[in-house]
């Protein structure tokens, strides 16, 4: 546990001292989401649209879309270890695999349920009411950071997988697209365009903002809630063994 | 070497490192395709809300403002590349070499103008195969391509200022940070009658609302303020042109 303490407090520290980490996935989702709940107003006078606020519909976006900013710190910063040789110095002690991996990730969850606490002010600051209470909210910080751990998860596979940080960088777009592709901005049943609606309902990302969606707008809802959850532990299923094999490849070959 | 060998030069290498490096063409080619994809396909029933009347559709509505920010963007991202050239010390030996300055800028202009007609010609496919309508005739639809042109001349100049000022890529952000604002605090959703609050008042003062609305008008065939619109981007063509030629002039004092 002490190696794992040492790898967390020096993913977070490391993280802390480079604004450019920290401002980004902060200022960023809040940005796009403020601009896109003033631009968007008028898409609450659609009939059947869940709430007359397009703030607190677009509120979900922000926690996903700052967990997939966890893809590419995590990815990033083990690729600079990578890079730099950090990576071959720690082979040579006695730190364990998954220490390192679980050390790590603990960094990126911090990182993960901080940037969630921004958001939830934000909304609050801004009048969202959320309709799930305040046991509405511990549940939505405790997936915010279930969300980091899985797509931190991921980013670490990526890192161990390609050892480039500038690989990672260049996947960016790619993650993009599932955000983008999804219920971000419209309810799926509200979306008009064919292909685009079962691209959205197809797309892993449409549920995870839907579960927390749920939570700010509509109070406990039970199948959403099971479906963010469960195909965010999936994600991290899946993520855990890829960055496992590929951490234990990386080490063998330093 | 008269200046056309300095501009075709700068250009041909620009669009050379640009249009075979995997990390720059793939994004600067995507990320127009994806808005145009998560805006004209996710938001579609807007159409649908009260008081938007837009006839071509909303699938038109949005590639207008795909476009000009298409145009804006490959400006910047062009003036990117002016800034790596000065930061690993390439504009130096440019410098000493061409003997008309000038058209390195110029040469980087041209770039980027290349660089967005070859985006644009990709948009303008994936709209119409899209089934994305148009209610204006050609000479409309050239009004809107010379309005997205002047937009990329407004984007590179203004990014190409500031890489010949900071000659550094650590000022990205500084270049296309305000232009994705100018850009999203225009009617990009709705038109602007439809917009509400703070918004609303930004995008009135907005002057590249005037540029969309006119653009969103060619492609319905009842074009506003074209005048207005033109006046606007030439204008700031001219101001940015001159905060480039500035820029240059800044970094020859600065011996680059």
């Amino acid at each position: 546990m002490s190696q794992v303490g040492a790898i967390a407090r020096r993913s977070v520290v490391r993280t802390a001292r480079q604004p450019a980490s920290v401002i980004p996935p902060l200022v960023f989702p809040v940005a796009l989401m403020t601009v896109n709940a003033a631009g968007l107003q008028a898409s609450t006078d659609l009939p059947g649209f869940p709430t007359d606020s397009f703030l607190a519909f677009a509120l979900a976006v922000p926690f996903i879309q700052g967990a997939l900013f966890s893809t590419m710190n995590a990815g990033s910063d083990l690729a600079r270890d990578i890079q730099t040789g950090f990576m071959n110095r720690l082979a040579l002690t006695g730190l364990r695999d998954w220490a390192l991996l679980v050390g790590q990730i603990s960094g990126v969850v911090v990182l993960g349920v901080f940037q969630a606490i921004f958001y939830l002010m934000v909304g609050l600051a801004s009048g969202v009411e959320f309709e799930s209470g305040s046991l509405g909210i511990v549940v939505l910080l405790l997936y915010a950071a279930l969300v980091s751990l899985a797509f931190g998860t991921m980013g670490a596979w990526l890192a161990f997988r390609t050892g480039s940080g500038e690989t990672i960088q260049a996947l960016f777009p790619v993650l993009f697209v599932f955000l983008f592709i999804s219920s971000m901005n419209t309810p799926r049943d509200l979306i008009a365009v064919e292909w685009f609606q079962i691209a959205a309902t197809l797309n892993p990302v449409s549920y995870m903002l839907e579960a927390v969606r749920s939570l700010i707008i509509e109070g406990w809802d039970a199948q959403a809630l099971a479906l963010g959850f469960g195909f965010t532990i999936v994600l991290l299923l899946v993520s855990i063994p890829l960055a496992s094999h590929a951490l234990r490849t990386r080490m063998t070959r330093t | 070497m008269n200046r056309w060998n300095v501009i075709s030069g700068v250009a041909w290498r620009t669009l050379k490192n640009a249009l075979t490096n995997p990390q720059i063409v793939i994004p600067t080619t995507l990320f127009p395709l994806f808005f145009f994809t998560a805006f004209a396909g996710g938001l579609s029933q807007i159409r649908e809300v009260p008081g938007f009347d837009f006839p071509p559709g909303y699938t038109a509505f949005q590639f207008v403002f795909v476009l000009l920010q298409s145009a804006a963007f490959s400006g910047v991202f062009t003036g990117f590349g002016v800034a790596r050239d000065f930061e690993g010390g390439f504009a130096k030996r440019l410098l000493l070499a061409a003997p008309h300055r000038s058209g390195i800028v110029i040469g980087y202009a041209l770039a980027a103008v290349v660089r967005w007609a070859l985006v644009a010609v990709v948009l303008t496919v994936v709209a119409f195969v899209a089934g994305m309508d148009i209610g204006g005739g050609a000479v409309d639809l050239v009004g809107l391509y010379v309005l997205a042109l002047l937009v990329n001349f407004c984007g590179f100049f203004w990014a190409g200022g500031l890489a010949m000022r900071f000659r550094t890529i650590q000022a990205a952000p500084l270049m296309q940070m305000p232009v994705f604002l100018v850009l999203f605090f225009a009617p990009v959703y709705v038109p602007l009658e439809l917009l509400e609050g703070w918004i609303e008042a930004v995008a009135s003062a907005n002057p590249l609302t005037y540029l969309l609305e006119t653009g969103r008008g060619f492609v319905a065939g009842d074009p506003p303020h074209v005048a207005g619109a033109f006046a606007i981007a030439i204008g700031m063509g001219a101001a940015f042109w001159t905060w480039a030629f500035l820029g240059l002039r800044n970094a020859e004092a600065a011996g680059a």
